[in-house]
């Protein structure tokens, strides 16, 4: 258990060391020993999840020793520990299945390049989930937004440049706003330390002429991550920027950033600001009526998208809207529904974002639908694993996108008020016929085809990392789906243990 | 009114920070973007700053032997300021890079320009 409380701190910084390593080794070497570092980065995040879930309780590493009020903190409970091990496996997968296309999008001596931009980005991440400084919050949630920026713009064609400058200008827009949010709650409280900072609000809440400037600071900070994690209105960079980075990229960004952007703000709501002064104030209810908004209007866009990835990734944007709706309707079970559905989305949209380039590639590298037609026969694996994303999006039972519309209701009618149940019910169902009205259109599209058509499967070279990744993908999804009780007790726990 | 003028500082830093908002969000061109960015940065670390210090205290180095903690302001606002020009510098840096990019690919910085011609290149809506 020892040795355990330090690898939070190892993964951050084993991933900031390699990431400057890679620079210095040729492409194919830069690639596997990306890999071997994610391998164990995600064994130390695993266990971390079975040391925490084994202790029953959250630790503390201090930073240089400093005690609670000053210094600066990486924490770790089951929440955290759940999320590092999901999102490390992802990026894995992530990074196995997408090299063949790295490979076709980027000069050859970038390659290295490219898998520094993704140890900054993943150390970036780790520090998101596990630090427990608002400050170092902010420093490494601009890390995050220029190395996926990086990752964006590799690939060298004008429209990923014009989406990265549409991308930053949004991103720089929400960092902004999360600065002057977090700059508020300390000259309000004196601590940059949640703990601290959570038991400063909790008295000065009383006061309303403090409460006013909270309810302000609050706003600005979730308006902030709302921007950045991709909150109807907010969604209008999704598109391009998905549709058209390489396809690791396009995973990572969708599955990976904006997930952990919106466990930031879980984080600050649970540990910073603390539930019951959240409850006053009215960002909830924005929060709620923007997802509900955002759950529709994506999915009416991804239904007039003429292209596949950019149905996917307005798809992205009805998804976060989920999120944010389990985030509006708030009580416990809203927050577990809302965590559980950032995973089941992280999984189910990297899996899609990893198979389209597939479906693409034996149709004249065109993610046009009308040359889409048939693809799921010109390559059988992609077209399965394609069909099988595609139905965890929709919500067919078995898979986890059902587990976690099942979790939606139960929090719905936990929460106790009619209007939101009524909410909550509509939307879940108008917005699952949407989904599944263009994703089962897509279905038959790649099934369909002329009759001289012929089956054909990937190529062996590609059939090792395309297969393997997937498979891990398919697998977590299953569990998600099948055993989702046990995650959904560790969602729990970790709430629990964050109060 | 008169509160106003008493905390003129984060007043000046608030209407600073609303100046870059807008330009970041509202301008076409993408360079008074990018400067748009900077002033708003600047907006924040000025409140930081403003609020950090109080007036007749001295930064919390012991040269006179004085300990008494009423002597000294709070060095961590200065900190955090510091480390954010350093983060803004880095956007900055990387933002720029970026135009250049556009630059020689459009010949130009006007966002609308760019968004006409790239549907007139790729053909698509």
């Amino acid at each position: 258990m020892e040795v355990i409380r330090n690898f939070p701190l190892f993964t951050i910084i084993l991933s900031l060391f390699s990431g400057a390593l890679c620079i210095l080794l040729p492409g194919r070497t830069a690639r596997k020993s990306a890999l071997a570092v994610e391998g164990v980065l995600l064994l130390m995040a695993a266990a971390v999840l079975a040391g925490v879930l084994h202790a029953g309780e959250a630790f503390t590493y201090t930073m240089g020793e400093f005690p609670a009020p000053w210094g600066n903190e990486i924490r770790a409970g089951v929440l955290e520990a759940l999320l590092a091990v999901s999102f490390l496996g992802i990026l894995f997968c992530s990074v196995l299945a997408g090299h063949t296309f790295l490979e076709e999008d980027l000069d050859v001596s970038r390659i290295p390049l490219y898998y520094t931009l993704i140890h900054l980005l993943t150390a970036a991440m780790m520090s998101l989930i596990w630090t427990n400084d608002i400050f170092t919050g902010y420093v490494f949630l601009e890390i995050m937004t220029l190395t996926s920026c990086g990752i964006l713009i590799v690939r060298e064609i004008g429209r990923t440049t014009l989406a990265a400058v549409r991308y930053m200008i949004l991103n720089l827009v929400g960092s902004g706003l999360f600065l002057l949010g977090v700059v508020l709650l300390y000259d309000l409280t004196g601590h940059l330390l949640m703990v601290p900072m959570r038991e400063t609000i909790a008295v000065i809440a009383g006061n309303p002429a403090s409460m006013r400037v909270l309810n302000m600071a609050v706003g600005i900070l979730t308006i902030g991550l709302a921007i950045k994690s991709g909150l109807f209105p907010f969604h209008t960079w999704m598109p391009d920027t998905y549709g058209w980075a390489t396809p690791t990229s396009a995973s990572v960004l969708a599955a990976l950033v904006s997930k952990t952007y919106i466990f930031l703000l879980v984080k600050i709501y649970f540990r910073a600001v603390g539930i019951p002064v959240l409850e006053q104030m009215h960002i909830r209810n924005v929060l709620f009526a923007l997802g509900i908004l955002g759950m529709i209007v994506g999915s009416v866009l991804a239904i007039r998208a003429d292209n596949i990835n950019r149905m996917v990734a307005y798809s992205s944007a009805a998804q976060i809207g989920y999120i944010y709706m389990g985030i509006g309707l708030g009580g416990p079970a809203g927050y577990v529904a809302a965590l559980f559905h950032m995973l089941v989305h992280a999984v189910t949209k990297s899996q899609l974002f990893l198979t389209t380039p597939h479906l693409a590639r034996v149709s004249g590298k065109s993610l046009k639908f009308k040359k889409l037609q048939g693809s799921g026969i010109r390559n059988v694996e992609a077209g399965i694993f394609f069909t099988f994303s595609a139905l965890s999006m929709i919500g067919i039972p078995v898979f986890a996108g059902f587990a976690s519309k099942l979790q939606f209701g139960l929090a719905a009618v936990r929460s106790g008020s009619s209007i939101r149940l009524v909410a909550v019910i509509i939307a879940l169902a108008l917005s699952s016929v949407l989904n599944a009205s263009y994703f089962i259109r897509t279905i038959i599209r790649i099934y369909s085809a002329e009759d001289h058509a012929k089956r054909a499967h990937l190529v062996r070279k590609d059939r090792l990392p395309y297969m393997l990744p997937m498979l891990i993908l398919a697998a977590f999804n299953l569990f998600l789906g099948l055993l989702s009780w046990v995650v959904i007790g560790w969602i729990e726990q970790g709430l629990a243990m964050f109060v | 009114m008169g509160r106003l003028w008493i905390n003129y500082e984060e007043a000046a830093a608030i209407i600073l920070f609303g100046i870059g908002f807008t330009m970041l969000l509202f301008h076409r061109n993408l360079f008074k973007k990018l400067i748009g960015l900077n002033i708003m940065d600047t907006g924040v670390f000025l409140f930081l700053a403003a609020m950090g210090y109080i007036e007749g205290r001295k930064a919390p180095i012991i040269t006179d032997g004085i300990l008494d903690p009423e002597a000294y302001i709070n060095p961590v606002p200065a900190g955090l300021v510091l480390t954010g020009i350093v983060v803004s510098v880095s956007v900055t840096a990387v933002m720029l890079a970026l135009l250049v990019r556009l630059y020689k690919r459009y010949h130009t910085l006007d966002l609308d320009v760019i968004y006409a011609l790239s549907r007139l290149q790729t053909g698509e809506r």
